[in-house]
């Protein structure tokens, strides 16, 4: 049975990203790759200091400007219109990733297109050689963030799983995830397991297996998937 | 007495031949020369090397050099933004060499060109595609691969203010690549908003020292 034909719903991609914004502790410097981890931003606990760091050269950016105010020189990785919080700086290139390979970001943010049960990841090239490959800052931030998490839609468009056993596609860095979040649970990775530890109302484990390419272990206090309803963009 | 300002483009670009390296900063639209990149179209140059975080996006600058075919080789490493189809089409027909480079990786080997650096070991990319064949050396029980340097004939930046010594500061975002490529390039460029009185600049806030720049030139 393919994740489509389950019968509950899973979590829109604004509710997954309200649930990795929870785990975010007060005073974290934080990377959110481009995509779907960009709306994390905007579900950040107002009750708690976060660093947004972006890649491009900012600390402390904020929001999304209003309508009129955007500027073409202040930019997210993801190269829409972002804005500066008070207390953020602007640096240069190599001194941006400096802060990501020498280990001072806390948490980094990424999607996926497969994601191995040892924690390979694979999210920037994949076998169709027509198209050019682009990496980005990837592989910098896979083996540099203090601690690495996947957003991703548990399953691709076509129902093919994408955690798996191993990686078929081009690898962006070695056993550097550390959790993933889907629309359908959240997975820690631990000694090269995957390992259950939030699962959606209503999905019962075997259903979540047979979307999964690798054996999931469910921890002993595997808790149901927290969400919030009306999280919309 | 010196004065780094020029006032025309072939002032600007005097030196700059067939089959040059350049560096081209910017990320996206912000901090990209998009007239010192057309000023080499005008020039007629081709056969180039660019070294660029993207391989040109919208309608300016690098991606004008793309599409008149003036360009050998691109190395970067994001050329697949949703803006950048001119390096899609050349890719698919086999027409540019691209060199894809982890925007880390790209950004220190030009501060090493820059700072005397013959090459420098990272864990970035070990294990993937982008270390085939390199050189990987365990240090302290930890892979990293071997990068070498990315020298390159003319960099061209984009600042906000500058002097006539040539020193600079940026805007905001569009500082990106600019200050590593300034101090990397045989010969740098910059074009900025504005040029001011010696001293007008607080020391302070001079992000790029003069002795990395040879020719300002102020385009409004």
């Amino acid at each position: 049975m393919m994740a489509a034909a389950l019968k509950v719903e899973k979590l829109t991609r604004p509710q997954v990203a309200w649930r990795i914004a929870q785990d975010i502790p007060d005073g974290a410097y934080v990377n959110l790759g481009i995509g779907a981890p960009e709306l994390v931003a905007n579900f950040l606990p107002a009750d708690r200091e976060i660093v947004i760091h972006s890649e491009n050269g900012i600390l402390g950016m904020g929001p999304t400007p209003p309508k009129g105010e955007e500027d073409p020189d202040l930019i997210n990785a993801g190269k829409r219109p972002a804005s500066l919080l008070k207390g953020g700086s602007y640096f240069h290139h190599t001194d941006s990733f400096a802060m990501i390979r020498g280990g001072h970001i806390d948490l980094c943010v990424l999607g996926a297109f497969q994601i191995a049960q040892n924690g390979d990841l694979a999210n920037w090239a994949t076998l169709d050689t027509s198209r050019p490959p682009g990496v980005g800052g990837a592989m910098d931030l896979a083996v540099g963030a203090k601690r690495l998490v996947v957003m991703t839609d548990h399953c691709t468009r076509d129902g093919q799983p994408k955690l798996l056993e191993s990686c078929s596609y081009p690898l962006t860095g070695l056993g550097v995830v550390n959790r993933v979040y889907t629309d359908l649970a959240v997975i820690d990775i631990k000694d090269g397991q995957f390992v259950v530890r939030e699962i959606l109302a209503g999905l019962e484990p075997a259903q979540l297996q047979e979307v999964t390419g690798a054996a999931l272990i469910f921890a002993d206090d595997c808790a149901e998937l927290k969400t919030e309803t009306g999280v919309t963009e | 007495m010196i004065d780094k300002q020029v006032h025309d483009f072939d002032t600007a670009l005097d030196g700059l031949s067939d089959g040059a390296t350049i560096m081209i900063s910017g990320f996206g639209a912000a901090g990209a020369p998009h007239d010192l990149a057309e000023a080499a179209l005008e020039r007629g140059v081709r056969d180039l090397v660019i070294i660029s975080n993207n391989a040109g996006e919208g309608e300016r600058g690098l991606s004008r050099l793309m599409k008149e075919r003036r360009i050998r080789k691109v190395i970067c490493s994001f050329p697949t933004s949703s803006n950048s189809e001119i390096v899609k089409e050349l890719y698919a027909a086999g027409a540019i060499e691209l060199e894809i480079v982890p925007q880390g990786t790209l950004s220190e080997r030009i501060r090493a060109a820059a700072a005397g650096i013959g090459g420098f070991y990272t864990r970035t990319s070990v294990g993937t595609p982008l270390a085939d064949g390199k050189e990987i050396r365990t240090i302290d029980g930890i892979d990293y691969a071997l990068e070498y340097p990315l020298h390159a004939d003319f960099a061209f930046v984009k600042g906000l203010l500058a002097d006539r010594w040539g020193n600079l500061t940026y805007n905001k975002s569009a500082r990106n690549f600019g200050p590593s490529m300034a101090m990397a390039g045989m010969v740098t460029v910059a074009q900025v908003g504005r040029i001011v009185e010696l001293g007008a600049i607080d020391p302070e806030h001079v992000v790029t020292p003069g002795i990395f720049v040879d020719r300002v030139m102020e385009i409004k």
